[in-house]
């Protein structure tokens, strides 16, 4: 495989490579992290909805010239906050009201970034382009990873008892609202870290399926939190290569090596996987 | 001592009882009994404010019970659950132990330890490290039963707790509300099995969109009550040819 070999050979060269390999290792850690609670708590479509709603943020951010956590932080909370009051208020169904809100937010967000006429590149934005990431943005991607570390180990009680039995938090009086819109917060940051490496569209992708594959191999969640960070971490850096070395877009490439694990997983799986079911049975 | 006073819960308009008060007494097993709909969970949620209540306050020893709810342990009805939830038996029963633990602190030795304990008396200790979705019925009932030892709370509710289990897993159940009637809990049980009604309950609550009756077992379980609540027919047939043993 000459082209490993070249591969290895840019890590060693080019600076651009090399970031572009710590942030692919530090996305996947943290997506799979947060990930395996997203699916926990049957919110796919949720942090599909978030990944996408904070567009509007991102080019808000660079009209103010701000960090893009904060202008993403504040359209993610904002969309969240909003599926929720339409949900209550309503007689509409969850389902319906996420797709409304983040449909909005997301239209919102292409016409401002249009008006933004930055040096922002939409496609890139949208389908992520990993070896245009700088050191800034390295540096971004670190504290974000600090802070889901953080928030998932110091609150790994709570997180755990609201995805598994959210009514039994509840009637022991813990602020199980507070908690989704905590973990909808840190979502939020690392859909605008992970828009770097898979973009906008392709982000629950890499939030659900190293879970997803990790889901169907473990039986405890600290064991499926590691597992699907390390599937994402490593779909992350064979999507990289297969990105530097055929041009491809790097967000289809991650995710696709990613799909191509949880494949692995579904027929495999010793405990679920449809193979060995078959022979049980 | 549970006191519920004047407790309307309504669903989008329609209420489901309207100014309902009750009391609950300490060392006593009450059951709460009623036809399908008649507010049994709704009465529950509502005293522990997991429902919207249109009006009533419900106090535990003399003081609001929203600012105690952790010293009352829940047993939701086991279908409300995801099974296939990564966690094992010991670390379901040691979840119990997180209300009283609070924000910040972790399980230690001393919550480990209870769990074990806690498993033990109902008899489960061997499937400690199994699966939840791999017990039958009966098993994880009394999961859910030891989750409630080990929060050690003065009031139980238990929604349901013998529906779809089987007569082992039931009468180690039993054993325990008898266990905490004895260390002068309040266990209230919603329970949907006419029969067992006079042998497992001191106290008996009626409901069906409102209170039908409430007392003594002895004085509540009676043909009347249950022909108001129920119907003529199943009546008929619980008291046909005798009248119902005192407890």
């Amino acid at each position: 495989m000459r082209s490993i070999g070249l591969f290895i050979d840019g890590l060693m060269q080019y600076n651009f490579l090399q970031t572009a390999l710590i942030t692919s290792i530090l996305v996947g850690i943290m997506s799979g992290i947060i990930g395996s609670f997203i699916i926990l708590r049957g919110m796919s479509l949720m942090g599909d909805a978030i990944s996408h709603a904070v567009l509007p943020g991102v080019a808000v951010a660079y009209m103010l010239g701000i960090n893009i956590l904060f202008g993403a932080s504040v359209f993610g909370i904002l969309a969240a906050l909003l599926i929720g009051l339409v949900a209550s208020k309503s007689k509409l169904k969850n389902d319906t009201a996420i797709g409304i809100v983040f449909s909005a937010f997301f239209a919102l967000g292409f016409i401002l970034i249009s008006l933004a006429e930055s040096a922002t590149n939409l496609h890139h934005i949208l389908f992520g382009n990993v070896l245009a990431v700088s050191d800034n943005d390295l540096v971004t991607t670190a504290i974000v990873l600090a802070i889901v570390l953080i928030f998932v180990v110091v609150f790994y009680k709570e997180l755990l008892i609201t995805s598994f039995d959210n009514t039994f938090a509840q009637a022991y009086g813990l602020k199980t609202q507070l908690m989704h819109y905590a973990l909808m917060l840190v979502l939020t940051l690392v859909t605008v870290t992970a828009l770097q490496t898979v973009g906008i569209i392709l982000i629950v992708a890499m939030l659900i399926t190293p879970a997803a594959t990790a889901y169907l191999l473990t039986n405890r969640l600290s064991h499926m939190m590691i597992v699907a960070a390390v599937f994402s971490v490593i779909s992350s850096v064979i999507g990289l290569y297969m990105s530097y070395t055929f041009n491809w877009a790097s967000g289809p490439a991650i995710v696709l090596t990613a799909a191509v694990f949880f494949s692995l997983a579904f027929l495999f799986s010793p405990k679920q996987g449809i193979i060995f079911k078959k022979k049980i049975n | 001592m549970i006191n519920v006073r004047n407790m309307t819960v309504a669903y989008s308009g329609a209420p489901i009882f309207t100014d309902l008060s009750i009391t609950f007494e300490p060392g006593k097993i009450t059951g709460i009994i009623g036809p399908n709909g008649a507010g049994k969970s709704t009465m529950i949620k509502g005293i522990l404010g997991l429902i919207h209540k249109q009006s009533g306050q419900v106090t535990l020893h003399d003081k609001p019970v929203s600012k105690q709810l952790k010293n009352i342990a829940y047993v939701e009805q086991r279908a409300a659950l995801d099974l296939t939830f990564p966690i094992n038996v010991f670390d379901t029963v040691l979840t119990g132990t997180y209300p009283n633990l609070g924000l910040f602190n972790v399980p230690g030795a001393k919550e480990k330890a209870a769990s074990q304990q806690a498993l033990a008396d109902v008899n489960l200790s061997e499937f400690s490290q199994r699966q939840i979705g791999e017990l039958s019925g009966g098993q994880l009932q009394r999961v859910f039963v030891a989750r409630a030892i080990v929060q050690q709370a003065d009031v139980i509710i238990l929604d349901e707790p013998f529906v779809g289990i089987d007569m082992k897993s039931e009468a180690e159940i039993m054993s325990i509300l008898k266990r905490w009637q004895e260390e002068g809990k309040t266990i209230i049980v919603v329970h949907h099995d006419l029969n067992k009604v006079t042998k497992y309950f001191d106290n008996l609550v009626i409901i069906n969109r409102g209170i039908v009756a409430s007392g003594t077992t002895s004085e509540v379980f009676t043909k009347e009550n249950i022909t108001t609540a129920f119907s003529g027919d199943l009546s008929k047939i619980l008291f046909s040819d005798k009248e119902p043993e005192h407890a």
